[in-house]
């Protein structure tokens, strides 16, 4: 009898842990999920496909894809498509979100020489460290990536060969409440940092009392990946340099300690204090969310904030980030890039799959419908892709792109983005600038030796 | 020439007496060891030997940066003098001493409580497990939008009820977080602590308590006389399972700050260095060191484990 009542109770735990397990599961694959423009317009379709099902139909492959915003939605749209047409089953498993973590992931699956990836997405910064275990595409679609912007196309080439194919592209820019500059009587965005700090005082303060989770002003802090990008930005847009000049560290500079420092006066003043556990996905959903009255982040956050369920549909627009005194605006170039493993069991099938997600046809599609930059310069001129994704006008796009140190760093870059995202994340937390950035560039000529 | 003369005999009679059939069951013992020690060897021996092996190398997580080849102690003195490794030595180290303790004399209590007999003991017993049963991942990110500055409901409570001031950002604030991040793992881990020293607490006879009573003893005076003395190898053995533990903690750091620098523990330093960074033979030699701390403190409980016993 006793025993019985125990299993019961036993059983009850079991099951009051499960939900407990399964709703926080389900509430953090449930928030970004808004995805009413990525269903209204279809996927296009494969060409040739006739030929590629009858070769390759019947194979599966894997593709480890996009976890931001709406990307997971729209990689699933687009396999489901390329399965309908090709025969080739394609499962699609999202990347961890921060990207030192989808970096550490595929490391590991490459260096244990698995086979369960065929083809996964890539930063613009890591084909020099991968290069040994991709395949070159250059036989195959060496045609197809002419198509593509030059400059990211030598950036995915490693030493003559084409060991991922460009995706999609991104640089950083600012979101801004159009509807609270007006209440708050300013007409036109922040150019400086020092400008973008006080109107986001102002209209936090405002709006505060009726909303006490309103900030100002939110961006990636997190010690990871993303911070590198954000201060980036801060530093080369304040005439700090780019952290490494020449093949040697400059991060170390009164102009970046000053703007960090500035920025780090902010963190709990006119940015939540938690900003310094922010990614992606956290800025999108505050601003999102009504929550905040600019924010840095990635294009795709346009395409988000548009659609019917947003907050802020049609009170938002973009523009360049702002510059500190000495310096011009700038925007950090991220991106995405296709790369096939060497260990894919299925490489023909794979490549096939990299010629669709690639090609023109499907970066207008992924430009419409989740506001990612295409890295096919004709698309991103399409007119009917400029009218959905504004940052694409000229006056935006033009603006002077920075890039992380990737080319001086190459196989060690990865370690040395992490030198400088935990030495900013720690500045951000109250740490002096001037306490941190010469151990920072110390470490960074370290790792700069070690070639 | 004395020492030819002088007959050594005592080790041959030893050896003479073991007779046929001992020697058949030594034999047959071994033989059935045999698969045993192999698993030993195979999950145990051979992963520390490579990874002890491995940190006098310089060897690299991704083909094709350097050869590997033999360093010697470089890799040891890179670690001894990396301030961040002695940073995560004494944020571990801190942990363990807060968590443990707090789990101890939590636990300890809530084990009495449920030791005691009282109408709903069956429940109470099984619904104190709750946030043991639940995946530490999963509680971990549970907390960490619970402890949100903006969203979470901890300051939104504090707030309403005039605890707090304003909303405080546990988790970001360097002043807070390992007290955030202590305070999860007590949450979690104490009932586990409960369980292990509820079972030590069943074992006592209870005809020593009635004996208590017969003399007069006061309760306090039966606990610290008859509950702690005969409680004491459970204790002992849920302090080395907890402390292990601790000094490994990794899910709940990882999950609420990720690779924070001021938060790193030794697991989470050695599995950037290894897998972020790619320097295997490095983060084998921190996961040497952290091998030697972590046999430092097996070494100490189990002295006094022994010294106990006598």
């Amino acid at each position: 009898m006793k025993h019985r009542r125990l299993l019961v109770l036993a059983g009850a735990i079991g099951a009051i842990a499960l939900v407990a397990s399964l709703s926080v599961a389900a509430a953090s694959s449930n928030r970004p999920a808004r995805t009413h423009q990525a269903a209204a317009i279809a996927a296009p379709k494969v060409p040739n496909a006739a030929a590629i099902k009858k070769k390759y139909g019947g194979q599966k492959i894997t593709f480890v894809g996009d976890s931001v915003g709406n990307g997971h939605v729209r990689d699933l749209a687009l396999a489901k498509r390329f399965t309908k047409d090709t025969g080739i089953k394609v499962s699609v498993t999202p990347h961890p979100a921060a990207s030192d973590a989808a970096y550490s992931q595929l490391a590991r699956a490459f260096s244990s020489k698995s086979s369960s990836i065929d083809v996964a997405m890539i930063d613009v910064v890591w084909p020099g460290a991968f290069a040994p275990y991709l395949v070159d595409l250059k036989p195959k679609l060496g045609k197809q990536s002419k198509l593509h912007a030059a400059g990211i196309v030598q950036n995915d080439t490693i030493g003559g060969k084409l060991v991922a194919m460009p995706w999609f592209g991104d640089y950083g820019i600012l979101y801004y409440r159009t509807d609270l500059l007006k209440k708050y009587g300013y007409k036109a965005p922040p150019t400086t940092w020092s400008d973008l700090f006080k109107m986001a005082k102002k209209i936090q303060d405002g709006e505060q009392k009726s909303n006490p989770n309103f900030a100002g002003f939110v961006f990636q802090g997190n010690s990871y990946e993303g911070l590198t990008c954000n201060a980036l930005e801060w530093i080369a847009s304040a005439g700090g340099g780019h952290m490494i000049d020449n093949g040697k560290a400059t991060i170390n500079n009164t102009k970046a300690a000053t703007i960090l420092d500035a920025i780090r006066a902010q963190v709990g003043k006119t940015t939540p204090r938690g900003v310094t556990s922010y990614q992606e996905d956290q800025t999108e959903h505050a601003f999102d969310s009504g929550d905040a009255a600019f924010a840095r982040n990635w294009p795709y956050q346009y395409g988000i904030g548009a659609t019917a369920g947003s907050k802020v549909k049609g009170k938002f627009s973009v523009t360049t980030l702002p510059h500190g005194a000495a310096g011009k605006p700038v925007g950090t170039v991220g991106g995405w890039q296709l790369a096939v493993s060497k260990y894919s069991k299925h490489k023909d099938a794979t490549i096939e799959f990299v010629r669709y997600m690639t090609s023109p046809a499907v970066e207008k599609f992924d430009a419409i419908t989740n506001s990612n930059v295409p890295t096919i310069p004709s698309v991103a001129k399409d007119k009917a892709v400029v009218k959905t994704n504004p940052y694409l006008k000229p006056a935006i796009a033009s603006v002077a792109r920075v890039t992380r140190p990737a080319k001086f760093l190459k196989t060690h870059y990865n370690e040395a983005s992490k030198v400088i995202y935990q030495g900013i994340n720690q500045i951000l937390n109250g740490t002096p600038a001037k306490n941190v950035l010469p151990g920072v560039q110390s470490k960074l000529n370290q790792i700069l030796k070690q070639k | 020439m004395s020492s030819v003369a002088t007959p050594t005999p005592a080790p041959r009679p030893r050896r003479r007496r073991r007779t046929k059939l001992q020697r058949r069951q030594t034999r047959l013992a071994w033989l059935l060891l045999i698969p045993a020690l192999a698993v030993v060897a195979f999950v145990a021996i051979y992963p520390l030997a490579k990874t002890v092996y491995q940190s006098f190398t310089n060897q690299e997580f991704l083909a094709g940066i350097t050869p590997t080849k033999w360093v010697g102690l470089d890799n040891y003195s890179l670690i001894w003098h990396d301030p961040a490794w002695k940073h995560a030595v004494i944020l571990t180290l801190k942990f363990s001493v807060i968590t443990v303790s707090f789990e101890f004399v939590l636990g300890l209590i809530i084990a009495l409580v449920v030791n005691s007999s009282f109408k709903g003991r069956g429940v109470m017993r099984a619904v104190m497990l709750v946030p043991w049963a639940i995946p530490t991942v999963v509680a971990a990110q549970m907390w960490k939008w619970m402890l949100d500055d903006t969203f979470g409901v901890v300051n939104d409570l504090g707030v309403r009820a005039h605890v707090l001031s304003h909303s405080h950002a546990w988790i970001s604030d360097p002043s807070t977080s390992l007290g955030a991040v202590a305070a999860v793992d007590i949450w979690k881990t104490t009932p586990f602590v409960a369980l292990l020293l509820l079972a030590g607490l069943q074992v006592i006879p209870t005809d020593l308590y009635e004996a208590a009573d017969v003399d007069g003893a006061s309760k306090l005076q039966q606990f610290w006389r008859i509950t702690l003395p005969l409680l004491k190898p459970a204790i002992l053995v849920t302090l080395i399972f907890r402390t292990l533990d601790a000094l490994r903690v990794f899910d709940v750091f990882y999950v609420f700050f990720g690779n924070r620098l001021d938060t790193q523990t030794m697991a989470i330093y050695i599995q950037s260095t290894i897998i972020g960074d790619g320097h295997v033979g490095l983060g084998a030699a921190a996961s040497v060191f952290m091998f030697l701390i972590i046999a430092l403190f097996v070494v100490i409980y189990v002295t006094f484990m022994r010294v106990n016993e006598e």
